[in-house]
């Protein structure tokens, strides 16, 4: 492993990246707190979370632009904390569409080599290899202003990656982008990334963004690390309802009971029979969880537990309906298959397997998850 | 409350349009029904926002008429035609508190003091926002904000129609979830005719009864979230709706079969009634992701090769080739997949025959 | 946002405290020297305390001057400040009236101070002057040299015409940042022009609005070329302002003790009423400050 000067041009990129107890404190306000993350070289790291969770945060920490107030971030072992941006072979992409408005694409794509002091053909070679890949060939000789939105996004990509930083830190790059355009671009970064040595570390507050990535997931809120591991594992058993909430979309479907002897209770009234994974769960108050994909609007077996509620809403997104159903106080969202059409305000009948639920305890802390098969 | 129609609307920022690219919207003609949901859906640049101004009034179109029932105001100004919007990043009175933002379009109006205070009252209970009536609005959160932009327009009475400009930009997901079931209650209530427009299909297909996919300039077709999903009209259509979308697989007509690299998929006679009727010179299959089985035992049958499974928790999304061209698969949850699976089967009355990219049957 | 915490950067600072050393804090020094000093020639002085302090305080010529001073610097506010948010509504939003209309408005902000001066006496010449011989060709009797009220009104034209141009710019700054669909909300809900301008324009001009106060208050307060050339403080003493109420008890009079403790009065004074005025307007109600973690 070698870098090629000051400036943060890597030959072989293969770099590790450590967080110890690392604490952001902007005045009196919290930022970070107590952040440790050991990210592994080459490997793909979500954050997940809402809005002012301290994604951002964090990224500027690892990217060397704010310093932490306590801890210390190691690369490669050594410690760089105090070491500003411009010695750290870091790229970053915003989420809003950042170039420079004077330079054509090629120059803009260009930048961080010439700031590098490569040589001419070297640039050259690689500006053009990564406006390949990014499907802006044809735009080089072009200013930012004459760019469409997803043609200046894929421009300030090209100019992150364009330098084969050890460290790219992706900030919700896609967010602004038309749906459609996201799910293009996001394809193609996910097979770039496959190809690139690089740590890549990128924000998102959806769900379904961070499981199309894959990877690992780090789960924030509030600038806490709520939980981390692989992006299915913490999906199929997140550690508490927050996580369960924060990386469920549409919402997870909540309501109190207890698990009995010989059968389980929802509310007052639901009654089903005890499965196998609350076999170790002790009798007892809980709250239970459950995603609308696993509610449905038919009974699929005997040990369904039935739900009784009103119909506030159905959306039907083509192949899917979701459908709002208030039950004691408390609105539920069923995730059913195919188009089915309902009458607002009928009572209806959903129905869950309880192999589905999640078992939560008072604290929030999660008890059991239900099994699951993988790929 | 009011019909829309739109006759014959077309739009050119230009002043001297000459050929096709000059026109942002090209010739349309659209109605709209009272109390509908529409939305308008389409990638940036395709004359969505301008077929919003249209109807607003911020755009008098180079071309045609805008119909509210049975009234011409295609020459009113946005003011006098009855509308309420909502933009992309929430439109605020910084200065006014929550109540004094409701209360602005009927102080304007010059309605009475008491009528202003129950319908200030009645709509903040409707959106939830009776706790914050007398905070400043500017500091209540991206959410808040959306609703007290369409509380403006629901407290007046005279309301034709809201128009929405891709409100849930700035909101997380969680939110979204709420704010659009509120909406969608809303709506139900008072039946007032909404036109939404967004680049993402789910916003569209959930919110809208009707959903107008467009594309430079024209739209290419209007029809329920069902009739979008499962007959596209046009290959665009069925490339945009649907996560991922359709999959289309080049093919050649051979007796009474589509014949996809060497494979032979059966079509009905229906379908084959209408090719005969329309020569072309490139035909495509087109079956969404949705339709199509690693496990199935029925329908026509494709022989493929498993390439990559992303499993996305809800369910699994299998990219596949057929000889050289890629298809996607939709599998559920539980589904294992195994690399070595050879064949998929499709559903055969969701195989859909594309001829010049258009639908044929 | 914060920025990057590294000690050097201090040493990076020294420069601009040698600068700022030299050309501010010593020369103020030697100000608050002087001010307690009676000085009669080199190595002949006698320290003297608050004595000039006080004189310059009882001093009724410069209570006059004061009063002056804030008659000048209220009624430059109160006309420039709206005056300018009015042109700056008027000017064109688009097309090529706009860099023309800004290039015309810029012209008076780019002509020496004296040079002013020297301009507005040609002007308001009775005589040959195009104001002032139209003036009095009108049968108005005017004459700046001799009337005080026409001084007055002659500064007064000439403070307006001088700098107007940059509280409107300012202010076209802050109107051209405000988004658009402000203004389609604002169309949508019936608001009058009256309506948008109080609870859009305004509030979203009120960063830009603090500052144009804060200086024109300040340059206006320290007012003295122009009315210097032109008036050279008359006639009588009508257009004496505290600066050259200063230069005269300083350079004219020799009085450099009093003239040292003024100066610091002086300076008190600035700084106090920009502060009030700073707390005053960022208490009207503040801008969203946006922006992720």
């Amino acid at each position: 492993m070698r870098i090629a000067d000051g400036y943060g041009v890597r030959l072989v990129a293969a770099m590790s990246l450590k967080l110890e107890a690392v604490t952001k404190r902007v005045g009196p306000e919290i930022h970070l707190q107590d952040i440790d993350l050991d990210i592994a070289p080459g490997s793909l790291t979500v954050l997940l979370g809402p809005t002012l969770a301290g994604k951002t945060s964090l990224m500027r920490l690892m990217a060397g632009l704010d310093r932490p107030t306590a801890g210390r971030v190691l690369v490669d072992g050594a410690d760089v904390t105090g070491q500003s941006v411009k010695r750290r072979d870091v790229a970053m992409v915003y989420q809003q569409f950042i170039n420079y408005p004077s330079f054509t694409v090629y120059e803009n794509i260009a930048s961080p080599l010439r700031r590098a002091g490569l040589g001419r053909d070297e640039i050259d070679r690689r500006v053009r290899s990564v406006a390949e890949l990014l499907h802006i060939e044809g735009l080089l000789d072009r200013l930012p202003a004459a760019l469409s939105g997803g043609q200046q996004q894929r421009t300030a990509l090209a100019r992150g990656l364009v330098k084969e930083a050890g460290l790219l830190l992706l900030d919700e790059p896609l967010v602004n982008l038309d749906y459609k355009l996201r799910e293009e671009l996001r394809e193609e970064l996910l097979s770039i990334f496959a190809e690139r040595k690089s740590i890549v570390v990128y924000a998102t507050t959806e769900p379904l963004e961070a499981l199309m990535l894959g990877g690992n997931v780090v789960v924030l809120d509030e600038g806490r690390i709520l939980q981390q591991g692989s992006t299915i594992d913490v999906y199929t058993r997140p550690a508490s309802i927050r996580i369960g909430g924060i990386f469920s979309d549409p919402p997870i479907n909540l309501i109190g009971g207890s698990v009995e002897q010989n059968r389980l209770v929802l509310g007052d009234v639901v009654v089903g029979p005890r499965t196998a994974h609350l076999g170790n769960v002790a009798v007892g108050q809980y709250s239970f969880g459950v995603r609308s994909n696993a509610l449905y609007v038919n009974r699929r077996s005997d040990a369904d537990m039935e739900i009784r509620g009103i119909v506030e809403l159905s959306e039907i997104s083509g192949s899917e309906t979701f459908v709002h159903v208030a039950h004691n106080g408390v609105s539920w969202v069923a995730q059913e298959e195919g188009i089915h059409s309902f009458a607002l305000g009928d009572s209806i009948d959903i129905y869950l397997d309880p192999a589905a639920l999640f078992v939560f305890d008072w604290r929030g802390g999660l008890v059991a998850a239900p099994g699951r098969t993988t790929a | 409350m009011a019909r829309i129609h739109l006759d014959g609307i077309a739009h050119s920022y230009s002043p001297s349009p000459e050929s096709d690219p000059d026109w942002a919207l090209k010739a349309l003609d659209q109605v709209w029904e009272h109390g509908g949901a529409y939305a308008l859906l389409g990638p940036s640049g395709c004359g969505k926002t301008t077929l919003l101004n249209v109807i607003s009034g911020l755009v008098t179109p180079t071309q045609g008429r805008v119909l509210f029932d049975e009234t011409d105001v295609t020459g009113l100004a946005t003011e006098q035609r009855n509308i309420a919007q909502v933009f992309q990043f929430p439109v605020i009175y910084d200065t006014m508190t929550v109540a004094e933002n409701l209360a602005f379009p009927l102080r304007n109006r010059s309605v009475d003091e008491g009528t202003v205070k129950t319908r200030v009252a009645e709509v903040a209970e409707l959106l939830d926002l009776s706790g914050d009536l007398n905070k400043r609005a500017r500091r209540l959160t991206a959410d808040a904000k959306q609703k007290i932009s369409l509380g403006r327009g629901l407290v007046r009475s005279d309301v034709a129609a809201i128009l929405f400009d891709e409100p849930l930009t700035v909101i997380d997901p969680h939110l979204k979830w709420q704010l659009r079931r509120k909406l969608k209650q809303i709506h139900e209530r008072f039946k007032l005719t909404l036109v939404y427009v967004t680049h993402d299909q789910n916003e569209a297909l959930t919110f809208a009864d009707r959903v107008a996919v467009m594309q430079g300039g024209r739209i290419l077709q209007v029809g329920t979230p069902q009739e979008l999903f499962e007959a596209p009209v046009h290959r665009y259509v069925g490339f945009f709706i649907g996560s991922p979308g359709m999959n289309f697989l080049p093919c050649a007509l051979d007796g009474g079969d589509a014949v996809v690299q060497g494979q032979r998929v059966p079509l009905g006679p229906d379908v084959l009634a209408a090719a005969a009727k329309r020569p072309a010179q490139a035909y495509e299959l087109g079956v969404r992701p949705e339709f199509i089985t690693l496990d199935g035992e029925t329908g026509p049958r494709l022989d493929i090769s498993v390439g990559k499974v992303e499993d996305l928790g809800n369910f699994k999304i299998v990219t596949a080739s057929v000889g050289e061209h890629r298809l996607k698969i939709k599998a559920p949850e539980h589904q294992s997949v195994a690399p070595d699976i050879a064949a998929v089967r499709l559903r055969p009355d969701m195989v859909r025959l594309y001829a010049d990219g258009e639908l044929v049957g | 946002m914060d920025k990057w915490q590294d000690n050097r950067a201090w040493f990076m600072v020294l420069p601009v405290f040698a600068i700022v050393a030299i050309s501010a804090i010593i020369p103020l020094m030697t100000v608050v020297n002087y001010s307690v000093q009676d000085i009669f020639g080199p190595g002949q002085r006698v320290f003297v305390g608050t004595e000039w302090f006080k004189e310059v305080l009882t001093n009724s010529r410069l209570h006059d001057a004061f009063i002056r001073q804030l008659i000048f610097s209220t009624l430059v506010l109160v006309i420039e400040i709206p005056l300018g948010v009015l042109v700056a509504l008027a000017l064109p939003k688009r097309g090529w009236g706009v860099p023309v209309s800004l290039v015309l408005l810029a012209l008076p902000l780019l002509i020496p101070w004296n040079v002013i001066g020297t301009i507005w006496i040609i002007f308001t010449r009775p005589d040959i002057g195009l104001f002032g011989a139209a003036i009095n060709g009108l049968g108005i009797s005017f004459d700046h040299t001799a009337n005080p009220l026409d001084a007055w009104v002659t500064v007064m034209l000439m403070e307006v015409w001088h700098w107007t141009p940059l509280v409107v710019l300012l202010a076209y700054a802050g109107l051209r940042a405000i988004p658009e669909a402000y203004f389609q909300a604002a169309r949508i809900d019936g608001a009058s022009a009256w309506a948008t301008f109080r609870y859009i324009q305004l509030p979203k001009m009120r960063g830009v609005l603090t500052i144009a106060v804060l200086l024109r208050f300040m340059d206006s307060f320290l007012i003295y070329a122009e009315p210097f050339v032109l008036t050279g403080g008359g006639p009588g003493n009508a257009t004496t302002f505290l600066s050259i109420h200063l230069v005269k008890m300083a350079v004219g009079q020799f009085d450099l003790g009093p003239a040292a403790a003024f100066s610091l009065i002086y300076f008190l004074i600035v700084l106090l009423f920009s502060w009030l005025f700073y707390q005053a307007l960022q208490n009207v109600g503040t801008g969203d400050k946006g922006g992720g973690r």
